[in-house]
Formats: C-alpha cells, sequence, structure tokens
C-alpha cells in the first residue's frame, strides 16, 4: 500500500468515518478515483461535471498543491501522502 | 447600539441554509459560505437618517453586519478618511480622485482591522476563547491587538519570512506566533487542518464568512464620503480576492436598500507582478486562475492560491473593469509617488494600487472626468525595509551656521548667499 490519502473532518460524512484511505494508485488520477469508486457518495464532491477536480477543492501531494506538480497526471511513489482541504473562500453574492 | 439578527449562512452554491456556525464551506458540497440578509427587514429598521449623530466608524452600519443581538462596540474601527486628491489627480490628468486611507485604520493601520472586528464578533458568539489566523502580516497585527483588548487568547501562524515589523507589530500585543517554514499557502493550508482539529476560532478559516463581511464597511464608507453616491471606478488591491468582492456586495446592498443611486461601478484587480494570478487570470481570459510560487516584495498580496480567486475575477469581469500588475521597482516608486504628492505613507500594497492606477489610466481605462476611488489598505511604518535602500543616510554636520551653508553649497549646487532670506 504505497499511497496514503488523507481525508478531511468534513468529508467523513461520506467515507464512514474513516480518516483516511490507503491505495496503491501509479498516479493522483487514479488514487481520486479509487477514493471515489470506495465511497461513490464523495465523488461528486471532488469531481464536477465535467470530470475536473472541483475548483473549491486544492488537492495537495506530500507539501505541494498538485497544480505545480504537473497536475493528476503526476506519478505516485510509495509512501506518499495525498491531502485532500476545502478551499477557504468567503463567497460574494447578493 | 443597533445589531441585526435576520442573517445566516447560505452556501452560494446549492443555496442550503446552515444557520449560524463557525464554518466557512457547505458540508454538503463544500462550496463556500456567504452570509445572507433579509433585505426587506433591513429596509424597516435602518435608514440613513439613522445614521445621523453615530460615530463615523463602521459600527454605524451595524445593521448590515452580522452582530450578535446582545453585541456590545469594544473599539472605534474604522471610519477612516477618504483623500480628495489635488497633486497626483493633478498629475495624472484625472478630475475627481480620491484616496480611500485605511493606512490610518484604527487599531493596527490596515483595514484588516475591519474584518477583524467582525470576525471577534462572531467568535464571541460562538464561545470561543481562542482566535487566530493565518497571515501575511496586517492580518495577524489586528488579530493579536484587539483579541487582547477583548481579552481572547491569542495564536496566530505567519510565513517565517516576514518582514520584521510586522512580527514586531504582533508580538508586542502578547500574541503566540508560530512561523511556519513556507509561503502564506502553506501557512493558510495548515491553518485548515488546525481549525479541523482545534476548537479555536480562526477568523479567516471557519469564521471567514462573518471576517469577510467587515470589508464592506469599506465600501459604505466610500458611498457615504462620496455624500452617498458611487463611484465610477474603484482600484483594490487583491491577494485572495476577498475584499473586492465584498466592496462590490457593499455596492449592491446600498442599492439594494435605496441609500444609493442604481450605477455601473468598474471594479479594478491591482496586484504585484511576483504574485498575480487574479491579473492574469483576467488579463488571458483564463476559465481558472493558475496558481503561482510569490516573489515579491509586496507580501501582504502573496497569495499564489487565492481563495475568493474565481469570485474576483467574476466581480471585475462582469463590472466591466480590468486586472493590472505591477513590478516590485514600479511598487517602490508608487509608494514615493504616494507619500510625495499627498502626504500618505503606504504599505507595499497601497504601492501597488497605485502603480497599477498610474497603468490603467496611461492605458485609457479611467477617463479623466470619472470619479475614481483607490483603495489603500494598509500603512507604510510597517514595510520600511522595502524601501530604506532608497534613502541612504546622510552625512551629519556641525552645528555651525557656516557649516550648514557648506551644506547648502555642496547639496543645492549653488551659493549659501542665494538661499538667504
Amino acid at each position: 500500500m504505497p499511497v496514503t490519502i488523507e481525508i478531511p473532518t468534513a468529508f467523513r460524512r461520506f467515507t464512514d468515518g474513516a480518516p483516511k484511505l490507503d491505495c496503491s494508485a501509479a498516479t493522483i488520477a487514479e488514487a481520486l478515483d479509487e477514493l471515489t469508486s470506495r465511497f461513490p457518495d464523495l465523488g461528486r464532491h471532488v469531481r464536477d461535471d465535467q470530470g475536473q477536480i472541483r475548483q473549491f477543492l486544492n488537492v495537495y501531494l506530500n507539501e505541494e498543491d498538485i497544480r505545480f506538480l504537473g497536475g493528476e497526471s503526476c506519478s505516485l511513489k510509495e509512501g506518499d501522502r495525498l491531502l485532500l482541504v476545502p478551499s477557504i473562500a468567503g463567497g460574494s453574492e447578493l | 447600539m443597533c445589531s441585526n439578527a435576520s442573517y445566516e449562512l447560505r452556501c452560494r452554491e446549492c443555496g442550503k441554509i446552515w444557520g449560524n456556525v463557525s464554518r466557512s464551506f457547505c458540508e454538503d458540497c463544500f462550496s463556500p459560505l456567504e452570509v445572507a440578509y433579509d433585505y426587506a427587514s433591513l429596509k424597516k429598521i435602518v435608514s440613513r437618517e439613522k445614521l445621523v449623530g453615530r460615530a463615523f466608524n463602521m459600527w454605524r452600519y451595524s445593521e448590515l453586519l452580522p452582530l450578535p443581538e446582545d453585541f456590545g462596540v469594544p473599539n472605534a474601527v474604522g471610519g477612516t478618511p477618504l483623500v480628495a486628491s489635488h497633486k497626483l489627480a493633478c498629475k495624472w490628468g484625472l478630475k475627481n480622485l480620491y484616496f480611500k486611507n485605511d493606512a490610518v485604520c484604527f487599531p493596527s493601520l490596515s483595514f484588516k482591522d475591519r474584518v477583524v472586528a467582525t470576525a471577534l464578533a462572531a467568535a464571541r458568539r460562538f464561545n470561543f476563547t481562542t482566535v487566530g489566523c493565518s497571515s501575511t502580516g496586517n492580518l495577524a497585527n489586528a488579530v493579536a491587538a484587539q483579541a487582547a483588548q477583548q481579552g481572547f487568547d491569542a495564536c496566530v501562524f505567519i510565513p517565517a519570512d516576514l518582514e520584521p515589523a510586522k512580527v514586531l507589530n504582533t508580538a508586542v500585543y502578547g500574541a503566540r506566533i508560530v512561523r511556519i517554514n513556507g509561503n502564506y499557502d502553506r501557512v493558510n493550508r495548515l491553518c485548515a487542518q488546525v481549525a479541523d482539529r482545534f476548537q479555536w476560532g480562526l477568523v479567516n478559516v471557519n469564521l471567514r464568512p462573518y471576517y469577510s463581511e467587515g470589508s464592506k464597511t469599506h465600501g459604505y464608507e466610500i458611498a457615504e464620503q462620496l455624500g452617498w453616491t458611487l463611484p465610477d471606478n474603484i482600484v483594490v488591491p487583491m491577494a485572495g480576492g476577498s475584499l473586492i468582492t465584498k466592496i462590490a456586495k457593499a455596492f449592491r446592498e446600498l442599492v439594494t436598500l435605496g441609500w444609493v443611486e442604481p450605477k455601473p461601478v468598474k471594479f479594478f484587480g491591482a496586484q504585484a507582478t511576483g504574485c498575480s494570478p487574479i491579473s492574469d487570470a483576467v488579463k488571458r481570459n483564463l476559465a481558472r486562475f493558475e496558481p503561482q510560487k510569490p516573489n515579491t516584495i509586496a507580501r501582504s498580496l502573496a497569495i499564489g492560491n487565492p481563495a475568493d480567486g474565481p469570485f474576483a475575477v467574476n466581480q471585475i469581469r462582469d463590472s466591466g473593469g480590468w486586472a493590472e500588475d505591477v513590478s516590485d521597482p514600479e511598487i517602490v516608486a508608487a509608494i514615493k509617488l504616494l507619500a510625495e504628492t499627498e502626504g500618505i505613507f503606504t504599505e507595499t500594497a497601497g504601492g501597488v494600487t497605485t502603480g497599477v492606477t498610474q497603468k490603467l489610466i496611461a492605458q485609457g481605462r479611467i477617463q479623466p472626468q470619472e470619479t475614481t476611488v483607490v483603495s489603500i489598505t494598509g500603512n507604510g511604518l510597517k514595510t520600511t525595509d522595502a524601501i530604506v535602500s532608497e534613502f541612504p543616510a546622510t552625512e551629519a554636520i556641525a552645528p555651525r551656521l557656516e557649516a550648514f551653508e557648506a551644506y547648502l553649497d555642496a547639496r543645492l549646487g549653488t551659493t549659501a548667499a542665494s538661499a538667504k532670506a
């Protein structure tokens, strides 16, 4: 089990309370797919209708935002940690 | 002081109502939460006339802020000058140029005092005893100062390389300062995890919907100081991108309440070139902004992954405005220009807005007859290290008149006699 996905509290409603998922994915995309196939209710919160990672969800590989690593195609190695963090925006709409 | 109990958090994507809780995102769809008001009710309880006689600070608009019913004003935040520009307006060829000067916002000399004021009202409502934030400096100053006055414990998280003056201006209030090896975006990520783990009121994390509402008072004051009218243009610095959207919300609210006439206002966003994900998205017409690794002297704007970036981009586009950015040398030049012409000493963020305004005028995006407001959000005394090299120490002279005359001869290239009265 080379990779650990850490799941924030707000997401655990959809993971039966699990705080993390160990998986054997080779890329970030595969890891997210494994996460959402294991917990299908989480799927629509991770990706939008176009299949992109949702705009207000940040994904980090170890210490780095994956957008600086080439995105989801980035390869994973044993011991890597993936972290999902909802973006903290105030927004404004009247 | 009056307060407004008719507000609650609403998801801006799915519309779900969450009541009033210490949470920044919808737990159903993970989109941001926004404070929603019952404007029909507000119209009945507050009017422009009711403001007459109230002190000129942000609390004069209390009904339009998310404050608990038992809220008591703890301090006089806001109420900053709207400075009518003469020299710089003349230099730039503008007829109606104003600087909204939050460099003198009470108590910690930046607009962040406004957002902390509403955030701490929420912190008390939710019974937090410890408050904190992730900060590029100004927010930490504001949290530390107001927490000290109001009896909260404060713990602030900052990038380790922050300007020494900003660190000192937090430490002096007795706040715990946690320096993080990494830029603001990494500090912010850690704070999201801290808020997830600890029962703390992190003002720009789990209290963010309440916090950001404080920014609206910057906009209310501008409208009132313009005689209850809206400007044609406003130039706003952008870090996380929240302020520009909240000024827009303030203006829309004033129109909804009938306090100002409807008017199109162009919103112009200002960033440093060394950290310009929002202006980059506007200029390249990107569907999503691309995060950046900040590298600029404007550290208070150095947020490479701006949480409110998508909203800021939309606000700018929808208003017919634009975004621009300026280099570090341009920021320094603009700080000096504003000081030399208007007597306002701003920090690097104000240099950014001033420099960008100059660029927008040169591009023809701001017209001479239009009313233009430039937001100055922080004080120059906090970032003296950014400009200190511009002003090398001068040679001392003897305390004798002939020494001074020799000094004038040398410096002015003229004879001391010609300078005499």
